[in-house]
């Protein structure tokens, strides 16, 4: 994925991006190409490029989508954005299966609303993923091809009403505490997307918690539903939302653990990542343990207990084999949702192509955007 | 739609206005809520992700409605019902929806002449209600006529992008309204029970706005280059609990988990 000019930047950026070049001379000019600017560089000033890049990152301004960026920058980007937009998208199935049984009004408001934050996030990382130079039509053909996946998280089976509350507590609570620390990752985009996703998401885990408490505090068989939830989410939310081992402390076996280290080393020094996928699953345990205490139920970890000398709770080590094996891409859950995916996206292909033969439509024909909103002027006016 | 139908709704109904009152709203609102749960059901189906997105704005503002009209209607007709009471534990003969809005999604171009059908009458019907002396009835009137004029804005321009995209997309969208512009004239049925409400003028009858939804709607589907389907014949007995036999699994879906853990609170 080589640079290309971004488009649909924000205004205010292009100003900023025009002062940091007549500072520098390194960026691309505003109105002018990025491409252009980042290839003549890479003959002569690559050296002068990257330490400027790097002086960006050490000062802790944000990188933006006209400014140089190193190729594995980009592509280290590329794909934690598009994995992400896509786990928002695929991570709509579980829960969105439940929305014609939710069992109260309210609940079906409440889920309605979290399903489509959760396409609101894929949109708008999905437009971060744009802005380095990728398009969404392409990165949804590599999701719908298997070259890109989800969170396999989202592929664990979502069986009863109480699976929704255990998703949005667990996996959006997992979710939050992997993201927040985005929201000052260093590609701009990327972390203004995140600052509106970590909002929303940390509604739907006080939601999920809510749903789990009504039903631990209702009949003893509505207990027993969120017990059961609990045990088949606890694992993939500690597991998957989280990453593999990269610290030896979090891995099964040390040579996992430093492949992990390697790369999560590559994406901290990048300022994409701030912290270890170990120290996020921590944090996580820790927040989760009195939360379950509180609800009265059970983490479905027996080795989960206080450990005073380091300050976090111990919980046993991940079987990372069982969890490849379970959920991994070629299982019936994996080709199920993946399936689900595609169906949608087929099924609608004529819908699309509909609305592209009509948007050149109007604008071979030089009409003025927004055709709806004329029929809906006319048909007020003729009302009055 | 006859006397018969009204006892059956409610063994006790008579002229008592606020049982009449309950009906219609619940009428209404079972419209709302089975309307939403079919939108529902194209939440990750949707042909576009931003579809996903409209379809769930508008589901949710349905089940709001239906909310609303549930909460008064179980409060006016004596028996102390909740929303979910209603929503929840009535059986598929005690809903009184009209049949257009429980029909199946289809494919894309048949849902939104649905949505189409719905939203130019939902809207003339609820500014109307705006005006109705009841004040709490008068405010969701004006708040739902808002919400669902952007829902009729969303299907007039998915009928104009149908109409004018491609053969394929003009040939699925004349389809989708053949399909169901028979069920649309019940929408704007009057009986006994809408007749004394009007007559004293609690809330409007939805019959004389038929000729503006006339008007609205044939102006955006011949604009779209589509005909206004002249159905051979007219759907009826939402009103009265007569469904179709794809509303029992409706039912049965909206009410499994509901219905699994009796004395459940959520």
């Amino acid at each position: 994925m080589n640079a290309r000019p971004a488009v649909g930047d924000r205004p205010e950026q292009a100003t900023r991006d025009a002062t940091r070049a007549a500072g520098t001379t390194t960026a691309a000019p505003p109105s002018g190409q990025a491409h252009s600017a980042a290839s003549a560089g890479q003959g002569a000033g690559q050296d002068e490029l990257l330490a400027h890049f790097d002086a960006l990152i050490e000062q802790g301004e944000t990188i933006e989508p006209r400014d140089w960026m190193p190729d594995g920058y980009r592509r280290m980007l590329i794909r934690q954005i598009a994995q992400h937009a896509h786990s928002e998208i695929i991570g709509m199935q579980p829960e969105g299966a439940w929305l014609t049984r939710a069992p109260s009004l309210h609940r079906k408001s409440v889920l309605i609303a979290k399903v489509q934050d959760e396409a609101g996030h894929g949109l708008y990382l999905y437009s971060a993923a744009e802005t380095l130079g990728v398009d969404r039509a392409d990165l949804l053909d590599a999701l719908h091809l298997g070259r890109q996946r989800a969170s396999a998280t989202f592929n664990h089976p979502a069986l009863t009403w109480a699976d929704t509350g255990a998703i949005a507590w667990l996996t959006d609570g997992a979710a939050v505490i992997n993201q927040a620390p985005l929201c000052r990752t260093s590609y701009g985009p990327y972390a203004r997307a995140m600052r509106r996703v970590c909002q929303e998401e940390a509604f739907h885990v006080r939601q999920g918690y809510d749903l789990m408490r009504a039903l631990c505090k209702g009949t003893p068989e509505q207990k027993a539903m969120a017990q059961d939830a609990v045990d088949r989410w606890w694992l993939p939310a500690v597991a998957l939302m989280f990453g593999p081992p990269d610290t030896e402390a979090g891995g099964s076996d040390a040579r996992t653990a430093a492949l992990g280290a390697a790369v999560s080393r590559r994406a901290m020094a990048w300022g994409i990542k701030r912290h270890t996928n170990d120290e996020l699953r921590q944090r996580f345990v820790d927040q989760c343990v009195p939360q379950a205490e509180r609800l009265g139920l059970t983490l479905p970890d027996p080795a989960i207990r206080w450990n005073e000398e380091r300050g976090h709770y111990d919980f046993s080590p991940i079987d990372w084999d069982t969890y490849r094996t379970a959920l991994g891409e070629d299982t019936h859950w994996a080709r199920r949702r993946i399936d689900h995916r595609k169906a949608a996206h087929d099924e609608g292909a004529w819908v699309r192509e509909a609305a592209a033969a009509y948007a050149a439509r109007e604008e071979a024909s030089g009409a003025p955007a927004g055709p709806a909103a004329d029929v809906h002027r006319q048909t007020q006016e003729e009302r009055v | 739609m006859t006397t018969t139908s009204d006892q059956r709704a409610n063994p006790a109904a008579s002229a008592c206005p606020d049982v009449d009152l309950a009906t219609h709203l619940l009428r209404l609102g079972d419209d709302a809520l089975v309307l939403g749960q079919r939108l529902c059901a194209w939440i990750t189906r949707a042909p576009l992700i931003e579809e996903d997105l409209a379809l769930s704005n508008i589901a949710l503002d349905l089940v709001g409605h239906a909310r609303a009209l549930l909460t008064r209607s179980g409060r006016l007709d004596g028996t102390g019902r909740t929303e979910d009471d209603l929503a929840f534990t009535r059986r598929e003969r005690d809903f009184t929806n009209a049949l257009l809005t429980e029909l199946p999604n289809g494919d894309f171009a048949t849902t939104i002449a649905r949505q189409l059908a719905y939203t130019h009458y939902a809207c003339l019907y609820y500014e109307a209600l705006a005006g109705c002396p009841d004040p709490e009835l008068a405010a969701f009137g004006a708040r739902a006529a808002k919400e669902v004029a952007f829902h009729r804005l969303h299907a007039d321009r998915w009928v104009r992008q149908l109409g004018l995209g491609t053969a394929q997309s003009a040939r699925r969208m004349q389809q989708g309204l053949e399909r169901v512009w028979p069920y649309t004239a019940e929408l704007f049925d009057e009986d006994d029970v809408v007749r004394r409400l009007a007559a004293t003028g609690a809330v409007p009858s939805p019959a004389p706005l038929r000729p503006a939804w006339e008007r609205e709607v044939t102006k955006v589907v011949t604009g779209a280059g589509l005909t206004v389907p002249t159905p051979s014949w007219t759907a009826g007995g939402g009103r009265s609990g007569l469904h179709t036999e794809e509303f029992t699994d409706l039912i049965g879906e909206l009410q499994s988990v509901h219905r699994q853990f009796p004395g459940g609170t959520w």
